[in-house]
């Protein structure tokens, strides 16, 4: 009860700062120590006995993400080939599905994510992610999706949906993933 | 903790003190910009959740493995300081694990010694025992809780006193009394300043959540920043190390955030349309670099931290990123693809055309410059492994100075003496640090999970 009413707060309260509006859920970050928790939001920033010093640092919690809407059924995820943002053939399809149920539901938006596997630094898989993101958002665009529904983000390397290192697996990593 | 089991090295021949000894004294130190404050905490942009510092301290355990042989190695005996059996930290014990992860003392046997730093200590006896140089001290518990540490150096081969030192700390900050005590034994006996009381910053990640962490240079003393149950990469130490830059996506697309570290108020830096990721402070503070897309593409923007509108520097089709800057801040040295493949360029951050600075290979990435501007350390992709690439600015050379094949993220300490990477070893993610000619290396292995993305911070005030 307590953990939810912070979040509420917490949500409530980054409503008003975040500038995409981004909503927080209640569900807290799974934590075995909750009673421990300060309950306060603007409490002062009390070191444990004598553990406060010149290295101290105060730590933040952060909450998981709202759940996502419902999309269109079928394919919502576009695959690539290596260190390419070519979109093949496959993906037109899967591409103008998701054009269609934008065009019928104008009040819906999609994040279109993309990704990469896992070779290389982080940043620049970013940016390799954002430019899939941005292919997928191109193709929709010029499907006639207004560019109001649609955003190009990119996760880069870190959300792998397949672990494993053989090809079959990285393939699975490279891919934008419209979500809604 | 320091495990002598695992350093190894050859005894090589103390060159050594033959510096006519010289009498330094250490007047106390002033308290710290950084202390903690208790002052009520005021969410001006985003309201946060606070954690019992009890709750953040040491998760991730570090092993602390030193390999390779250093060119000379000091012989250096260093005994328990009277009072520290009853005091929460054992400071002769970080001193000297301080001192011998540089590679450059070795240990001589000082743990059975009864002395402090009002001891006449038996020059010929440590000469007997190889020792070069010997440090004593003691620790006092004051009636208000502060303890007052006390500390003598003394040139065992010229029989002098080289240094003295004292300092009045309250017990939380011990720790980082004791590494101060070792980056000015360090520096009387190598003339180079230590990086002992620095920290390094660096993300952790477990099945169910990724963790940024604070910590002593050793690894020691690790506190949790930010936690969150999306990713968190980048982090980016401001240049009077108060805060850190990073990217996190807990807002399901990649924001950046500077976030103080006493308070852990936080404030989004930059959050448009798209992505925005790869921050880097000026070196003045004010301003971060950064890769947004909001214009479509990855392009680098200047940010003031206050706010306002970003300033566009760079202009290409492609993928421009990670930028660094030089430590004058007049160039800025960033990964493009704007000739085929990602190579390292630099520009005025006044605006020029930029300049290639990476000829060798097709995939040159994460440059980042020394502080005293000779180095620059970046990552190459070569026969499809990743390496730490060392390249000596004036002529241009480079080295590839680790074993390993999944080098990430160089990061200077801030003598430029060492650089901190990420990389894996035997299959698990870990952090390296190394000397510039790849000598010696030491590896900190966080226990839980996987680690990576470190980022050395600066010299405390």
């Amino acid at each position: 009860m307590l953990i939810r009413s912070i979040s509420m707060a917490v949500a409530i309260a980054s409503l008003c700062a975040c500038s995409s509006g981004v909503k927080l859920n209640e569900v807290p970050v799974e934590d075995k120590s909750a009673t421990a928790v300060n309950n306060q939001l603007n409490a002062p920033v009390i070191g444990v006995g004598s553990a406060v010093g010149q290295n101290s640092v105060a730590g933040v919690m952060t909450e998981k993400s709202a759940v996502s809407k419902a999309g269109p059924t079928g394919s919502n995820i576009v695959f690539f080939d290596y260190d390419s943002f070519t979109l093949k053939p496959e993906a037109r399809a899967v591409i103008e599905k998701n054009a269609q149920f934008l065009q019928a539901n104008k009040q819906n938006k999609a994040m279109l994510e993309g990704h990469t596997d896992e070779r290389g630094g982080r940043e620049y898989n970013l940016a390799l992610g954002q430019k899939r993101a941005e292919s997928v958002r191109r193709a929709m665009t010029l499907l006639g999706v207004s560019d109001s529904q649609i955003e190009a983000v990119s996760f880069g390397k870190e959300k792998p949906a397949d672990s494993g290192m053989d090809e079959s697996a990285l393939a699975k990593n490279r891919r934008v993933e419209i979500k809604y | 903790m320091y495990d002598r089991g695992l350093v190894h090295f050859q005894v090589f021949d103390p060159g050594g003190m033959n510096s006519a000894a010289r009498l330094f004294f250490f007047s106390t130190r002033s308290a710290f910009a950084l202390a903690c404050s208790f002052r009520a905490f005021l969410p001006l942009f985003l309201a946060v959740l606070l954690w019992p510092l009890t709750h953040l301290t040491a998760h991730a355990q570090f092993r602390v493995e030193v390999t390779g042989v250093g060119l000379t190695q000091l012989p250096l005996a260093v005994a328990p300081f009277k009072g520290e059996d009853s005091a929460p930290q054992k400071v002769s014990a970080i001193l000297l694990a301080d001192l011998e992860r540089s590679g450059q003392f070795r240990a001589i046997d000082g743990k059975q010694e009864i002395m402090d730093e009002s001891s006449s200590p038996d020059f010929s006896q440590w000469r007997q025992r190889n020792a070069d140089a010997l440090v004593a001290g003691s620790l006092t518990r004051l009636a208000d809780g502060r303890y007052d540490i006390r500390a003598r150096l003394w040139d065992v081969v010229a029989g002098q006193l080289r240094g003295e030192y004292k300092e009045v700390v309250t017990a939380a900050d011990l720790r980082l009394s004791a590494h101060r005590l070792a980056d000015q034994i360090y520096e009387k006996l190598t003339g180079d300043k230590g990086v002992f009381a620095t920290r390094i910053a660096y993300v952790t990640k477990t099945a169910a959540r990724y963790t940024l962490w604070v910590a002593d240079s050793d690894g020691e003393g690790a506190q949790a920043a930010l936690a969150s149950p999306e990713p968190i990469i980048s982090p980016s130490w401001s240049p009077s190390g108060s805060h850190l830059a990073y990217v996190s996506f807990e807002s399901k697309k990649p924001v950046i955030y500077t976030h103080e570290l006493a308070s852990g108020k936080r404030r989004v830096a930059a959050n448009f349309r798209g992505s925005n990721s790869a921050p880097t402070w000026s070196p003045d503070g004010r301003s971060l670099v950064a890769t947004l897309s909001r214009d479509g593409g990855s392009q680098l923007f200047q940010i003031n931290v206050e706010g306002g509108e970003p300033r566009r520097l760079t202009q290409s089709n492609g993928i421009d990123t990670e930028p660094a800057f030089s430590p004058d801040a007049n160039l800025l040295y960033f990964v493009s693809d704007r000739g085929g493949s990602p190579q390292i360029y630099k520009m005025p951050l006044s605006g020029g055309n930029p300049e290639r600075v990476t000829f060798a290979g097709t995939y040159n990435i994460s440059p980042t410059i020394s502080p005293d501007g000779r180095w620059m350390a970046y990552v190459s992709r070569i026969g499809g492994q990743f390496k730490l690439q060392m390249m000596d600015l004036s002529s241009g050379q480079t080295s590839s100075i680790s074993e390993t094949t999944a080098d990430e993220k160089p990061s200077f300490s801030p003598n430029s003496k060492l650089v901190v990477y990420a990389t894996q070893v035997q299959g698990r993610e870990a952090l390296m640090t190394s000397t510039l000619d790849g000598k010696i290396k030491a590896r900190l292995a966080g226990q839980s999970g996987d680690i990576r993305e470190p980022d050395w911070g600066p010299f405390r005030n």
